[in-house]
């Protein structure tokens, strides 16, 4: 299969857009599942109202939230796909911003250091692109993740020692979600890396983060760690929006790299409830989005 | 636990009856403000022509559509989504948001800290917290843009809505020195230790 880019810069428009606008199911139903476990009062008038957010955007077609975030791109390339690469990069910036003018989205990438705003969503290494392989045969699958800045605000890592143990890593997580309260929109997806280098380490919590709901860590261990946290962080009680309950997250996601004799890198990176993402699927059979 | 319904602007002492725990809708006039907005007015000495006193502030930048001026659209822009950002960051600009321009209210999400809880108290303000991320819902209570200024910064421009039952708010803090966000702050950080305890494990 020979990648049509004018087809990846269409479908990268519409998943930016499709992100901002539905709800992905698994966080649906984790709403659901938060609802009936909420004892706070306030708590559940709050997720009733997230939940009725979610009712009015699709009734007015409306995006769920203000925030169009920072835009990631996932690209996964099967077997047998025959592309060019700084082409198909470039087809997702045009993606990105057209969906920016085309939808009249605020753009929220602004340069690091002047702060300037081009008002396209695009800036210096933004739309972020990660482009992957698998075994999949003419497949290519993008994942737009738009992610909100609220959360990402909540980013942590440190390089603990060998000697501090999981222990360390697990009381790292439960102080960083302590310290940020309210302020990353709670219900949250606590996103956390383990092992690797500092940058693969940050990396991974964010895998974590954006990671569907009613997944699991594919090591047992990472698995027996985030089932562990993921109670854990609901007995605290800061609860929807940090102003009390239950419900604080849907879940604790770990992902885990291996490491060096002398690390024990931990990295928290947290998704808000408006827990956003789109993806779409080129086969030599058309475009499935998902 | 009160239900306060606010035509605004308001004075201090109508302000100053507001307590932790009620509810309160906004009427008639809203002002969006965020991060550049008070950069620029605060620390760059930059002057706004709106006049703020008596007003709610809310942590926002807009999504908005450009249009024709008309009644409905007095300046070219149209609400198209409108939601809050975290309030924690705007932290420092408080209390000369309030001396300087006569803001009477912010209206936020995750709520703000000790220098804010001291403006509140000296000034008479209060922090009214919104659900965060429900912005589809908001923009609902949104009924125009009335008026934008200091747009070279868009879209954290500073913004003037015409709102109808904007709300309902939960006051999150007041001018007593009262704090959702501090008393939920302090039972979790009171739940901690025992938390940790139950994922300790052997080395």
């Amino acid at each position: 299969m020979e990648l049509d880019l004018h087809e990846v810069e269409e479908v990268c428009r519409d998943l930016y857009v499709r992100a901002l606008k539905i709800l992905p199911p698994d966080i649906k139903a984790g709403f659901a599942a938060l609802q009936r476990q909420e004892t706070s009062a306030t708590g559940r008038a709050i997720l009733d109202t997230m939940v009725e957010n979610v009712a009015v955007a699709e009734r007015t077609n409306n995006i769920l939230c203000q925030d169009t975030g920072i835009p990631i791109y996932n690209v996964v390339i099967g077997r047998a796909v025959t592309f060019d690469g700084a082409g198909l990069k470039a087809a997702i910036r045009r993606g990105c911003e057209r969906a920016t003018k085309d939808f009249s989205l605020r753009s929220s990438v602004v340069h690091p250091i002047t702060r300037h705003n081009d008002q396209t969503s695009c800036g210096i290494r933004v739309p972020i692109i990660h482009v992957d392989f698998d075994e999949q045969q003419e497949t290519v699958g993008i994942e737009m993740i738009p992610k909100g800045s609220g959360s990402e605000n909540g980013s942590f890592m440190q390089m603990l020692l060998p000697s501090d143990g999981i222990n360390a890593v697990k009381r790292f997580v439960i102080d960083r979600v302590i310290d940020l309260g309210g302020r990353v929109c709670p219900p949250t997806i606590v996103g956390v890396g383990i092992g690797g280098t500092s940058d693969l380490c940050m990396h991974l919590a964010k895998i974590a983060a954006t990671r569907p709901l009613r997944t699991a860590c594919a090591d047992p261990e990472g698995a027996r760690i985030e089932a562990e946290l993921s109670r854990a962080v609901n007995e605290l009680g800061i609860g929807p929006q940090g102003l009390g309950g239950r419900a604080t997250s849907f879940a604790v996601h770990v992902e885990v790299a291996a490491t060096h004799i002398t690390q024990n890198p931990v990295a928290v990176n947290i998704q808000c409830h408006s827990a956003r993402r789109a993806r779409a699927t080129i086969t030599p059979g058309g475009i499935a989005f998902a | 636990m009160a239900h306060h319904i606010l035509d605004m602007p308001v004075d201090s002492d109508r302000v100053r009856e507001l307590r932790i725990g009620d509810t309160v809708t906004l009427r008639r006039t809203l002002y969006g403000i965020r991060d550049a907005t008070l950069i620029h007015m605060f620390d760059r000495g930059r002057r706004t022509r709106l006049d703020l006193r008596g007003h709610a502030v809310i942590h926002t930048a807009p999504n908005v559509h450009r249009v024709e001026p008309s009644p409905e659209a007095p300046v070219g822009y149209a609400p198209f989504c409108i939601g809050t950002t975290t309030s924690m960051r705007m932290e420092r600009f408080t209390a000369d948001l309030m001396r300087r321009e006569g803001v009477r209210i912010i209206v936020g999400k995750g709520g703000m800290g000790p220098q804010t809880q001291a403006a509140f108290a000296e000034q008479g303000g209060a922090y009214l917290a919104i659900v965060g991320g429900a912005a589809a819902l908001e923009t609902t209570w949104i009924e125009r843009i009335e008026d934008v200024d200091l747009d070279d910064l868009h879209p954290e421009s500073l913004w003037r809505f015409a709102i109808r039952d904007f709300g309902p708010l939960l006051v999150g803090m007041d001018a007593q020195g009262g704090s959702l966000f501090a008393e939920v702050q302090r039972d979790v950080v009171s739940r901690r230790d025992a938390v940790i305890a139950s994922l300790e494990e052997a080395r």
